[in-house]
C-alpha cells in the first residue's frame, strides 16, 4: 500500500513517455557526436575569427578587424573569384554525367566494363587525379605542352601561367566528377517506367523530345544529388589545389578552403583568427547553398509522393 | 566487493604507470627530429650511437618525423607532449617559439662549453634578448651552381661582375639555353635570388634591416634591387614556366644542358650528381658583385637543436647540446650530412664543393640565414609570393611593392 503510490506514478511517466522519448534515445548518440564536432568546432571558429592568435601565444580580441582586413585583402578576392569559377564550371559535371550515362545505358557485349572503366575516376584518389594532371601539364615533358609544342611552336604549361591554372585544375576535378554524376544517373536510368518510354512512342516522341519530356522529369531525383553533390565538391575543392599548384603562381589558384588552411596552418601561416574569418565566410556560402537544398526537401517531402 | 576490486585494481596500474615513468624520466632523452631523409637520417643516427657510447646510462628515444610536416608538428609537440630536444632552424624562423617561452633559455651551455668561441659565427643568429636559445649544428653555403659544359658550349667565361653576367646570358640566349634556371613552384627558390640581388646591390645591413621591417619596400633602394634583377627577367633569360616546375625538375634542366647557372643551396649538388654530373662539368661560384664595394656577405641557414620548455630531462638534454656543440662531434657528423660544421675548429672534408664553401664562407663579410628565416613567416609568404609573381610579370612591379609595403606595415607593427 504504502509502495505503491512512490513507485506507481514513475514507472507510469516511462510509460506514458516511452513511444516519446524512444527515438531521442535513438538518435542522442549521433546528436552528441554531431554537436561535438560540427557545431561546437562551427561555434568556436565564430569565436576565434574575433581574436588574433598565433596557435601558441595569448589571444588577443580584436573585434571585426579580422573582416575588415578580409575586404581590402586581395588574395581574398582572388580566392572568392576563383570559388565562383569552380561552382559554375564544375556544373558541367552533371550535363556531362548525364550524356556519358544514356550512352552507356544500352546491352551490348562488355558494356559492363565499359561502365567500369568511364568509373574508374572516381575510384582512384584525388591525389592521383591531381599527380596525373600535374604530368599532363608539366612544362618540358608533359603531354598536354609537347602537344601544344608540336601544334603551335610554344608549349603552353597551364600551372605556370596564372590566367589558366584554374581552369587546369577544374579540368582535373571535372574528370572524376563527371564520373560520379554518370553512376548516379545510371542509376537513376534503370528506374525510369518503361511503360511510359512505350506510351510516348506510340504518341510519337523521340529524340531530344523524348529526353526533355519524357525521361528527363523522371530523372528528377538523379538530377538533385547529383547538383547537391557537384555543388558541395566544388566548394570543398582543396586536395586538387593542394597537390597541383599549392594555390600558385602568386596565389592565383586559390580558394577559400585553401587560403584558410594557408592562413591558419600551413608552414607560413599561424594566423588563426584570420584563418576562421575565411572559414566563417565560407561557411555562409555553403549555409545558402545547403539550407536551399533542404528547402527543397522538406518542400518535397511535404508534397508527398 | 567488485567495484572495491576495480579501484584498486585502478590503483595499481596507476601505480605501476607512475612508477614506469618516473623510473623512465632518470635517464630517457626524447628527441624529435625531421632528420628523415636518408643521408641527414643515418648522420643522426651516427651522432646518437656515439653520444649513447659515451654516455651509456642515457636512452636516448628518437622520434622521426618527415621533414616537411615537421613545421607543423612541432607546434603541437611543444604544447601538448613536450620532448626534451627538438630540431629547428636558426634567426628569426625560432622567434615565435622564443617569444612564447616553448624554448629553453640555453645560454649556461653556451658559456660552460665555450660554445660563445667555438660557434661565432653563427652566435648572432641564436641569439634573442641576449640569450641563446639552442645549439647550431650544421650550416650550408648558397651560391650559383652552373654547368661548365654550357659554358663551354658558346664560349662564355665564368664571369665574377654582374655586367658579366648579363653579357653571358645573351650568348646562352642565343644559344636557347636558359642562363638562369630556378624552379618556384614551392617559393622558396626565388627568394634565394631575391637574397642575393639585394645583397649585393645594397648590402647585408640594409638586407637586415628590410627583412627586420624597418625600412618600406617602396624605397629607391628596393627598386635598384628589382632594377638589376629586371636585366634578367626582362629579355627572358630565366627558365620559362618556372611557376610551375620543382626545385629538381630545373636541377634536371641544369644537368641537361639546358640551364647554364642555377641559383641554390649546397645540398643541391647530390641532386645535380644523381642526374649525372661530376666534378668534371659542375661548377661552383659565388654570386657576382653588382654594386661595387659592397661587402660580400652570403646565405648560410643554420639547423640548430633545441630544448623545449617542457622538457622533463633538462640536465641530460643540456649534456646533449654540449655534446653536439663540440669540434669533433661536428666533424664527424657534418662529414655525414655532407655540409659545413658551424664550430670553428672542425675539420672541412675534401668534396670541393664544401671546401670551395667554406672558404667562401670563412671571407665573407656576413651571413644572411635565408629570406625565409630572416623575416617573420607571414612577411616571407607574402614576399616570396611578389618575387614570384615579378619574375612571371615584371610589368606588375609597383603593384607588388606597394602590396609588400602594406603588408610590412601591418605585420611588423
Amino acid at each position: 500500500m504504502s509502495i505503491t503510490p512512490s513507485s506507481q506514478p514513475s514507472q507510469s511517466w516511462w510509460r506514458r513517455n516511452q513511444q516519446a522519448l524512444t527515438p531521442w534515445l535513438f538518435l542522442a548518440p549521433g546528436m552528441f557526436m554531431f554537436a561535438v564536432y560540427v557545431v561546437w568546432p562551427i561555434g568556436e571558429s565564430f569565436r576565434i575569427s574575433f581574436y588574433d592568435w598565433d596557435g601558441l601565444g595569448a589571444k588577443e580580441y580584436i573585434g571585426t578587424a579580422n573582416y575588415t582586413e578580409l575586404w581590402g585583402d586581395r588574395n581574398f578576392v582572388t580566392s572568392l573569384k576563383n570559388n565562383v569559377i569552380w561552382l559554375v564550371l564544375y556544373m558541367l559535371a552533371v550535363p556531362a554525367g548525364l550524356m556519358i550515362a544514356l550512352f552507356l545505358n544500352q546491352t551490348v557485349f562488355g558494356i559492363r566494363l565499359y561502365k567500369s572503366l568511364f568509373f574508374f575516376p572516381f575510384v582512384i584518389s584525388q591525389v592521383v587525379v591531381g599527380l596525373m594532371f600535374t604530368w599532363f601539364y608539366a612544362p618540358n615533358f608533359g603531354l598536354l605542352y609537347k602537344l601544344t609544342e608540336w601544334l603551335t611552336g610554344s608549349g603552353i604549361a597551364i600551372l605556370a601561367d596564372p590566367d589558366l591554372v584554374t581552369y587546369g585544375v577544374i579540368a582535373a576535378g571535372l574528370w572524376p566528377q563527371i564520373a560520379y554524376c554518370m553512376i548516379l544517373y545510371l542509376t537513376g536510368l534503370n528506374n525510369v517506367s518503361a511503360d511510359q518510354i512505350e506510351a510516348a512512342r506510340l504518341d510519337g516522341a523521340k529524340g531530344i523530345r523524348m529526353l526533355w519530356y519524357v525521361i528527363l522529369p523522371q530523372l528528377r531525383p538523379a538530377t538533385f544529388i547529383a547538383v547537391v553533390v557537384t555543388v558541395i565538391g566544388a566548394l570543398r575543392s582543396f586536395d586538387l589545389i593542394s597537390i597541383m599548384t599549392n594555390g600558385g603562381p602568386f596565389g592565383s589558384s586559390r580558394v577559400l578552403s585553401y587560403y584558410m588552411y594557408e592562413q591558419a596552418l600551413s608552414e607560413y601561416g599561424y594566423r588563426m583568427g584570420y584563418g576562421a574569418a575565411i572559414a566563417v565566410v565560407l561557411f555562409a556560402i555553403m549555409m545558402v547553398f545547403i539550407s536551399g537544398f533542404i528547402w527543397k526537401m522538406v518542400r518535397d517531402e511535404k508534397g508527398g509522393y | 566487493m567488485l567495484h572495491l576490486k576495480k579501484t584498486a585494481g585502478l590503483a595499481l596500474t596507476v601505480a605501476l604507470l607512475a612508477g614506469t615513468s618516473a623510473m623512465a624520466q632518470q635517464r630517457t632523452l626524447v628527441f624529435n627530429t625531421d632528420t628523415s631523409d636518408p643521408a641527414p637520417r643515418a648522420a643522426f643516427d651516427q651522432l646518437i650511437a656515439d653520444f649513447e657510447a659515451e654516455y651509456p646510462d642515457i636512452d636516448v628515444v628518437v622520434n622521426m618525423f618527415d621533414h616537411e610536416g615537421y613545421k607543423t608538428a612541432i607546434r603541437n609537440f611543444l604544447t601538448a607532449d613536450s620532448p626534451d630536444l627538438a630540431n629547428w632552424y636558426a634567426g628569426n624562423r625560432m622567434a615565435p617559439f622564443v617569444n612564447a617561452g616553448q624554448f629553453m633559455d640555453v645560454s649556461d651551455v653556451w658559456a660552460d662549453a665555450g660554445l660563445n668561441e667555438s660557434l661565432a659565427s653563427a652566435r648572432a643568429s641564436m641569439t634573442i634578448d641576449d640569450k641563446q636559445w639552442g645549439v647550431p649544428y650544421t650550416y650550408y653555403q648558397w651560391g650559383i651552381y652552373y654547368n661548365r659544359d654550357a659554358y663551354a658550349a658558346v664560349g662564355a667565361e665564368v664571369p665574377t661582375t654582374w655586367d658579366q653576367f648579363i653579357a653571358n646570358c645573351a650568348l646562352f640566349k642565343a644559344a636557347d639555353i636558359d642562363c638562369l634556371t630556378t624552379g618556384t613552384s614551392a617559393l622558396w627558390p626565388g627568394a634565394g635570388i631575391f637574397d642575393y640581388m639585394n645583397l649585393r646591390t645594397n648590402g647585408y645591413e640594409f638586407h637586415m634591416a628590410l627583412t627586420a621591417g624597418e625600412v618600406e619596400w617602396t624605397d629607391e633602394r628596393v627598386r635598384n634591387t628589382f632594377a638589376e634583377w629586371a636585366k634578367l627577367v626582362a629579355p627572358g633569360y630565366m627558365t620559362a614556366n618556372h611557376a610551375a616546375i620543382d626545385w629538381q625538375d630545373a636541377a634536371t634542366l641544369l644537368v641537361q644542358g639546358k640551364a647554364a647557372n642555377y641559383v641554390m643551396g649546397n645540398f643541391a649538388v647530390a641532386t645535380f650528381m644523381d642526374g649525372g654530373m661530376t666534378e668534371e662539368n659542375l661548377g661552383f661560384m659565388p654570386f657576382p658583385e653588382i654594386t661595387p664595394g659592397v661587402p660580400r656577405a652570403e646565405d648560410a641557414p643554420t639547423d640548430t637543436v633545441h630544448i623545449p620548455a617542457g622538457a622533463q630531462n633538462v640536465d641530460d638534454a643540456k649534456l646533449f647540446l654540449a655534446f653536439l656543440g663540440r669540434a669533433d662531434v661536428q666533424t664527424k657528423l657534418n662529414a655525414a650530412l655532407g655540409q659545413l660544421p658551424v664550430n670553428n675548429q672542425s675539420e672541412v672534408g675534401t668534396d670541393p664543393y664544401l671546401t670551395a664553401g667554406f672558404d667562401m664562407l670563412s671571407n665573407a663579410y656576413a651571413l644572411a640565414q635565408f629570406f625565409d628565416r630572416d623575416a617573420p613567416a607571414e612577411m616571407a609568404k607574402i614576399g616570396m609570393e611578389g618575387f614570384q609573381e615579378f619574375m612571371v610579370r615584371p610589368e606588375n612591379l609597383e603593384d607588388i611593392l606597394q602590396r609588400l609595403e602594406a603588408a610590412r606595415q601591418r605585420i611588423y607593427n
